[in-house]
């Protein structure tokens, strides 16, 4: 289990320090920092820090008993949610360090997750839109919105206008694109994260098919928009139409998924 | 091979997937025990993916449909207990949409639905609306009809119809009615689309296979028919018009016929007869290929039973106009499918005209209506090829004779004989023998001439040749038979007024007349006794028609007689001519017109001397003759002279010795008439007798000339019978001395040498022996005119 927070909370805690009993230590300063990091694993051990705040918790001395430290960060500026991806990581940490002049620094990592909550968007259109190859299929199909909360449902449409070919069935996918870096050294890594069957047959012209789909069982994240110039993970519907001989037709839409207060 | 192979994979795919149920059934029935929702969902979903498969037919698929739909029962069970999942249905309404798979998901989402409605947590309306439009998603005609299926089989108890728990509070009937209308719809459409889609099969296969599936699309109708919220209005305004246009729109033969036909079958028959036009008006819209007459036969059955069922309903077939739409909507299907065969057609008629007769038999314009819209049908085309068109006309025909049991409704019906017109002429000769048993059968006088024109308009098949007949082709037997039939119809024509029966026969004559050689001899006879009963009749009369003006006298009648054989004779059928002549000569003798009568004999002695060449022929006419002008005493002496004088001449001039001898002892009768004022001539009794006598002797000369044995003595027996007749009659030239002679001459003969021993007429002469014996014990006035008779 790991904290939660969100951004312009105050995190405070305390922090004990107790020596091996009958032992003392000898210290140089002890401070408590809070780190957000942006983490790439192309890029080994290379950890971007967008967030830096320190507290000094105690002047240079000796411990020999259990010491306590109270410290606060007030309303702190967490912009960034957690998030944990293919290629990249954004995490939250307090970091521990007692520095001492030999034998190097006591280190200590407390990880805590963020999550921002926003309110629903004030425009949310639909998407709706008529895709086809010539004379062989012509499709008009309808999301009721083009931004998602996370547990939001679907709903939606497809219209068949014109249908040359046989089809087998049809799938909605959710896909996730993680794209990190930046210039030449871009990394784009998509994942399916859903695989919704539509529809099963091969319709006539004129069928309506149905869309319903819930995303509370799928895994999603919000739509991150180039986090600190280091990556984005954005959202796609893809809806893919297979035929007899397994010909695959799709089109892609991008959906924004966002994190619903809970209270609204 | 292919094919057996193909059944074998069949069995084998359908085998794999009754195992992949059971196995997921046993996980399944694992997590239901153990109350674990997820696991229960888990597994069904997959026991349910075995039904996503295309390889089988819709029989086998039934197969695997019915297993998981067993399995399906037991989680519906599962669901309905809250408690035991711990999970609201309408969480679950929305968990089992998580499902990946469409079809899985669905029927799942039915079974929750089910227990859904039966919480009545929502309007049971919204959760069927939303279930049928959820069943969009399956596409695959078999995947699909099944799943729609299974949705009409769990929502069945649950419609929101009148007096069901699930009506009230905004659900209505209607609600009801357009969830399965939607369905029916939706279903039909997988079900049309069926022979469009997947490989290509052989046609006949996938018609085979599409009708193994059809009741699922018509249990939807079914369905409807038994929402007891459906009244006339809402079936009317909503329901028949509904599912019509599905009919018409889906433009499919095999579907349009099925449908139609259940629409027929389900709904009441009071529907039917309130929807008729519209039910009708789609009729026509149908595809050219569809079976519309058994359909339609189908509805005019129903509504005849209908109507006969009771009374009350008749006049709710006239406030309709029922025989007017149905005629209406026969005329535009005829019409608008230009490709149907002419048999449809016909056939169409025909169950119209069973419908017109059953249901409104008073109407006899509705079947003459019925037969004038044939007739504009056929009148495109020349005769009939079609056996079975023509098989379709003779019922048609046959219909109002069965119905009225009477020729006459026939008779009025104008359009009947252009009918006929179109029959081959076989045919045509067929349905005129069916005319003529109707009318044996049902013993009905025909009774006026017009009628009798009509009649005999309608079987000119049999009454005269018709072009392109050759007479060769005929059967021998046949021909006679149906010229006796006409002969027998002839005696069924009758009118009590002499004026009008008059008219009959002259009619009967007019058309008779045409019927050439061959038919004649049939047909004349019995016109000849027709007219001649006439005449006994005007006898009987006699007095009090005696006007003037009156066109029915018997000399009138003689005349036409008198031609009408005269026909006969040209033919040639003299002899039957010859005996027409002699009745008619009787008949005028009766009348008391001696120049008729005498005209009769003379043509009847003209055809004997000019036409009857044949001697055993000539023996017959000549004692038909005689016998005949015996009981004439009409005529004046002179003309009785002449015509015994001929009579006995050609007596004596036939060709055989023992038949001259015979017809002219028979001549002696022409000189003794028992009656009270009849000639009685003895002189030439005795010359006759006496001349028979030589003959028989000269015949016995030359039998022993010949032969070298006498023949046998029958004829001086048979003679000796006529002295002993004339001797009792009183006649005073045959004397007991005469009678003594022959006696003797016949015993004489009897003995001599060359007489050949005849038991017969040994037993002739003994008996006749006898017989004077007899009379001369008797005793009395004829004991005594026996006495001097010695045996």
């Amino acid at each position: 289990m790991v904290p939660l927070f969100q951004s312009q909370e105050n995190i405070s805690g305390k922090i004990s320090i107790e020596p091996v009993s009958g032992k003392k230590v000898e210290h140089n300063g002890i401070k408590v920092e809070l780190l957000g990091q942006i983490e790439m694993y192309f890029d080994r051990n290379n950890f971007y820090d967008f967030t830096s705040l320190v507290r000094e918790l105690d002047v240079p001395g000796e411990i020999y008993e259990r010491k306590t430290y109270p410290f606060e960060f007030s309303t702190v500026e967490m912009p960034y949610e957690t998030y944990n991806g293919v290629n990249v990581r954004l995490r939250y940490i307090l970091k521990v360090t007692i520095s001492r002049g030999y034998a190097g620094s006591i280190v200590e990592y407390q990880d805590f997750v963020v999550r921002n909550y926003g309110p629903p968007p004030s425009i949310n259109n639909s998407i709706k839109m008529e895709v086809g190859i010539e004379d062989c299929l012509h499709i008009e199909f309808e999301y009721n919105k083009s931004k998602y909360h996370l547990k939001d449902v679907i709903i939606g449409k497809i219209y068949f206008l014109l249908v040359r070919i046989k089809i087998k069935n049809m799938d909605l996918e959710i896909r996730r694109r993680e794209s990190t870096g930046s210039g030449a050294n871009t990394h784009v890594e998509t994942e399916t994260l859903a695989k919704f069957e539509l529809m099963d047959g091969a319709p006539v012209r004129g069928e309506s098919i149905p869309i319903r789909l819930f995303l509370s069982p799928y895994e999603l994240t919000p739509t991150y928009r180039n986090i600190n110039n280091k990556f984005s993970v954005k959202y796609y519907l893809n809806l893919v139409l297979v035929d007899e001989e397994d010909r695959r037709y799709f089109k892609q839409q991008e959906i924004t998924m966002f994190r619903l207060g809970e209270t609204s | 091979m292919m094919i057996a192979d193909g059944i074998e994979d069949e069995e084998k795919w359908l085998a794999e997937g009754i195992a992949g149920i059971q196995h997921n059934a046993f996980y399944l029935h694992r997590a239901v025990d153990s109350n674990n929702l997820r696991e229960a969902l888990k597994y069904s979903a997959q026991l349910l993916s075995e039904l996503r498969t295309s390889r089988l037919s819709p029989h086998k698929y039934y197969e695997l449909y019915m297993r998981a739909f067993d399995e399906l029962r037991r989680i519906e069970m599962f669901f309905k207990d809250e408690e035991r999942h711990g999970c609201s249905v309408l969480d679950l309404y929305e968990l089992v949409q998580h499902a990946g798979n469409v079809l899985p998901r669905l029927y799942l989402l039915c079974t929750v639905g089910s227990v859904y409605i039966k919480s009545k947590e929502a309007p049971a309306k919204d959760v069927l609306k939303d279930l049928v439009e959820m069943c969009r998603s399956v596409q695959h005609p078999i995947r699909g009809l099944f799943l729609r299926s299974y949705l009409a089989q769990i929502s069945r108890d649950k419609l929101p119809d009148i007096g069901s728990e699930y009506e009230g509070d905004g659900d209505t009937v209607m609600d009801a009615v357009d969830f399965v209308l939607q369905n029916f719809t939706e279903m039909n459409k997988l079900w049309v689309r069926m022979q469009h889609q997947g490989p290509i099969r052989v046609k006949e296969k996938l018609d085979k296979e599409r009708s193994e599936l059809r009741d699922l699309v018509g249990k939807n109708l079914h369905v409807l028919s038994q929402i007891e919220g459906v009244d006339l209005e809402i079936y009317k305004d909503t329901v028949l018009p509904r599912v019509l246009e599905q009919v018409v729109n889906c433009k499919d033969e095999l579907a349009q016929h099925y449908l139609m036909d259940c629409i027929i079958q389900v709904f009441p028959d009071e529907y039917h007869l309130q929807t008729l036009e519209t039910l009708l008006g789609a009729f026509p819209q149908l595809q050219p290929a569809v079976d519309i007459k058994t359909v339609l036969s189908q509805l005019m059955d129903r509504l005849s039973n209908y109507a006969a069922s009771s009374a009350e309903v008749l006049p709710e077939f006239l406030q309709v106009e029922a025989f007017a739409k149905l005629s209406n909507a026969i005329g535009k299907v005829i019409e608008a499918q230009v490709e149907m065969p002419v048999v449809g057609a016909i056939s169409l008629y025909v169950s119209l005209l069973t419908f017109a007769l059953r249901v409104h038999s008073d109407r006899l314009d509705y079947v003459d209506q019925v037969l004038g819209a044939c007739v504009k049908k056929l009148s495109g085309s020349p005769k009939l090829e079609d056996n079975k068109a023509t098989k379709q006309v003779v019922a048609l025909l046959t219909a109002p004779l069965e119905k009225y049991n009477d020729i006459d409704t026939a008779l009025t019906l104008s359009n009947y004989p252009h009918v006929m017109d179109h029959l081959d002429a076989g045919t045509n000769k067929i349905m005129a023998m069916v005319l003529i048993q109707s009318i044996m059968k049902y013993n009905t006088c025909v009774s006026t001439a017009e009628k009798v024109d009509v009649l005999f308009e309608l079987i000119k098949g049999l009454i005269k040749d018709i072009d392109g007949t050759l007479a060769d082709e005929l059967d021998e037997e046949d021909f006679k038979e149906e010229q006796n039939s006409v002969a027998r119809l002839v005696h069924m024509l009758y009118n009590d007024d002499p004026e009008e029966m008059l008219q009959i026969i002259c009619t009967v004559r007019k058309h008779i007349m045409a019927g050439g050689p061959k038919r004649l001899p049939f047909t004349v006879p019995p016109l000849v006794f027709s007219a001649l009963k006439l005449v006994r009749r005007l006898q009987g009369l006699d007095g009090e028609v005696a006007g003037e003006e009156v066109p029915a006298t018997p000399r009138k009648i003689f005349q036409l007689l008198n031609q009408i054989i005269e026909a006969l004779s040209n033919v040639p059928s003299p002899e039957l001519a010859l005996r027409l002549y002699l009745q008619c000569a009787e008949a005028a003798n009766d009348c008391d017109l001696e120049p008729v009568a005498y005209e009769f004999f003379t043509q009847a002695f003209v055809l004997y001397e000019e036409e009857v060449a044949d001697s055993k022929a000539q023996v017959t006419s000549i004692h038909l003759i005689i016998g005949t002008l015996q009981r004439m005493n009409a005529f004046g002496v002179e003309n009785r002279d002449t015509l015994t004088h001929k009579a006995t001449g050609y007596s004596a001039k036939l060709l055989k010795k023992p038949d001259q001898c015979r017809a002219v002892y028979a001549c002696s009768h022409l000189f003794w008439v028992d009656d009270q004022d009849g000639i009685k001539d003895g002189e030439r009794v005795l010359l006759c007798l006496k001349r028979s006598l030589r003959i028989a002797n000269a015949a016995q000369q030359m039998a022993n000339v010949t032969r070298g044995t006498g023949g046998p003595v029958t004829l001086f027996v048979e003679i000796l019978n006529k002295y002993l007749y004339f001797f009792e009659k009183g006649n005073p030239q045959v004397t007991s001395a005469a009678i003594q002679d022959l006696i003797e001459l016949i015993k004489t003969e009897m003995q001599s040498d060359t007489a050949t021993p005849d038991p017969a007429s040994d037993a002739f002469f003994a008996c006749t022996l006898r017989y004077i014996e007899f009379q001369k014990q008797k005793g009395g006035a004829m004991g005594e005119k026996y006495d001097s008779v010695r045996i």
